[in-house]
């Protein structure tokens, strides 16, 4: 970087004190706060080990014996919740935009489509998940039209049915939340009503809605364990064998953590590109 | 000069992402004073509003408003900007109150006057700009030009030591410009201390006790309006000031 005359001059006698004062208060803080953690970790801690039942509790839900015993089997069961995350979020992104498309379609000739559209929308936002699995997981197949499948291939399809009802509805919001001007810019330079969409909407849509679908994706995560009610072997199913055969709900915990470590990243990462938009759109002022 | 200037900058410095904006501005304001900031687009006008107003911190220099140094790190600057009133460039009323409350809104929560009181204080502003018909209105209701008059207003409301002008008439149409310099002006007559960023360069000379030309994030010249504005002594000030009326012409 070229050495510029702002960054050589000296700040005034002023200006250091001001800056050793912040630094000062800033240090100030750090220490405050890591006391106050200290202090609010210890009360939790004596808090929950001095309640009577402590002993039973440690025992049933935070064995490490059992813990270790059910470890295989609730991780094998987590590979295929990630498994499934993955086809379900590819499939919800596809379907999504698809729909939120033919939603903000304008003309008479969609109307149809229009209507078919928006109806989905409103069956699968109400609609409990649970009870799309147990339709789309037991009823389908009973058809018989379909070669059999396995469990978590069911389960899949009814994330898929829910979450991309919801996605949609992002995707709309995105859409129409980018000024018309955008359009009348594009139309204007003569690219055709999918161009403008394809080109320029949904690139800022997307981006502008981006932090939502995150929040969505950490949603769908842990929902991906409710397929364990089709019977698939998923982290949540393998834990309640193995709760069945050691009498103890350690497994649960277990699943339970895994879930959350496999959220964690996805949860930082929306963080950090929230506070990142953030930054961008207030221009760095200080209010 | 020994009464306490209103507004005293010393040694001003202001860099974003390494690029110096303010590089030393000194100025002083006194009770009653108008002072126009003039520049090109980026000479730090704005920056240099937004840092009387503790909106940027400083990189370096000191700031006084009425003897007070409110450039020290543990001020509280939400008092500070109590008494400083600002309007922006943007229409920036706020669209879910009515105009009469967008008025008394920090007269109410800041000076902790009884709602009778501010309303009746709100009233007779509005109705001394010729607004009091607009007061139950919702902001969306009104043009560009009653809309900046409305921030005026809300600016002056709670009767700050110093009033900011950030270029308030550039958002708006030619028409409008009028009516909003026509409530400038009165309150320039009527003895506020007003430190207004402006391209309007009849409005400044017209009003203005001091011109102050920025250029290169110090103040190139500054004098009254005739000297700086009609016998300017430094080139970058005539260079300016030609390229301005030739945008015009």
């Amino acid at each position: 970087m070229v050495s510029n005359p702002a960054n050589a001059r000296q700040p005034s006698e002023i200006e250091l004190g001001r800056r050793a004062f912040r630094t000062q208060q800033s240090r100030k803080s750090v220490a405050i706060s890591f006391a106050s953690t200290l202090v609010f970790a210890i009360v939790l801690w004596f808090g929950v080990v001095n309640t009577p039942g402590w002993d039973l509790v440690q025992r049933s839900f935070f064995n490490l014996e059992v813990l270790q015993g059910a470890w295989p089997r609730v991780f094998e069961g987590l590979l295929l919740n990630i498994r499934v995350l993955l086809f379900a979020a590819v499939g919800v992104l596809i379907l999504a935009l698809l729909l939120a498309t033919i939603r903000t379609l304008k003309g008479a000739i969609f109307f149809p489509l229009r209507v078919l559209a928006t109806a989905y929308t409103d069956l699968f936002r109400g609609m409990p998940l649970i009870i799309v699995l147990y339709i789309v997981g037991f009823g389908i197949p009973g058809l018989g039209a379909f070669p059999r499948m396995p469990l978590e291939f069911w389960g899949t399809i009814a994330l898929i049915l829910t979450y991309s009802a919801y996605v949609a509805e992002v995707f709309r919001a995105g859409i129409e939340s980018v000024h018309p001007s955008q359009r009348l810019a594009a139309r204007s330079l003569g690219l055709s009503y999918g161009t403008t969409l394809r080109k320029i909407v949904m690139p800022q849509a997307i981006r502008k809605v981006t932090p939502a679908l995150m929040n969505d994706f950490i949603a769908m995560q842990k929902d991906v364990g409710l397929i364990s009610v089709l019977g698939a072997v998923d982290a949540v199913r393998a834990a309640q064998i193995e709760t069945a055969q050691a009498f103890n709900f350690t497994p649960y915990v277990l699943a339970g953590l895994l879930f959350v470590l496999l959220a964690l990243p996805m949860i930082r990462l929306t963080d950090w590109y929230t506070a990142r938009l953030r930054e961008r759109e207030q221009m760095g002022s200080l209010v | 000069m020994t009464a306490t200037p209103t507004l005293r900058l010393e040694n001003i410095h202001k860099q974003f992402h390494h690029t110096p904006v303010l590089s030393g501005i000194d100025l002083d304001v006194h009770q009653g004073d108008v002072v126009a900031l003039i520049g090109a687009s980026g000479s730090g006008k704005s920056t240099l509003l937004r840092c009387i107003n503790l909106l940027e911190q400083l990189d370096d220099g000191q700031i006084w408003l009425s003897g007070d140094d409110i450039s020290v790190p543990h001020i509280n600057q939400d008092r500070v900007r109590s008494r400083i009133g600002v309007v922006f460039q943007a229409l920036n009323l706020f669209p879910h109150l009515s105009v009469l409350d967008n008025v008394t809104l920090a007269s109410k929560m800041i000076l902790k006057k009884s709602k009778k009181e501010a309303s009746e204080n709100g009233m007779s502003l509005l109705e001394q700009v010729g607004l009091a018909a607009k007061a139950h209105d919702y902001p969306d209701r009104l043009s560009g030009g009653q809309q900046q008059r409305v921030a005026l207003v809300r600016a002056i409301a709670t009767n700050p030591d110093l009033l900011l002008l950030d270029e308030i008439t550039s958002a708006l149409d030619p028409q409008l410009v009028g009516e909003v310099l026509d409530l400038v002006r009165t309150l320039a007559h009527e003895g506020t201390t007003i430190v207004m960023a402006t391209h309007e360069m009849a409005f400044a000379r017209e009003v203005a006790d001091t011109v102050v030309f920025l250029d290169g994030g110090v103040v190139c010249e500054s004098g009254s309006a005739a000297e700086v504005l009609d016998t300017p002594r430094e080139q970058r000030t005539k260079e300016f000031l030609h390229r301005f009326r030739g945008n015009l012409s």
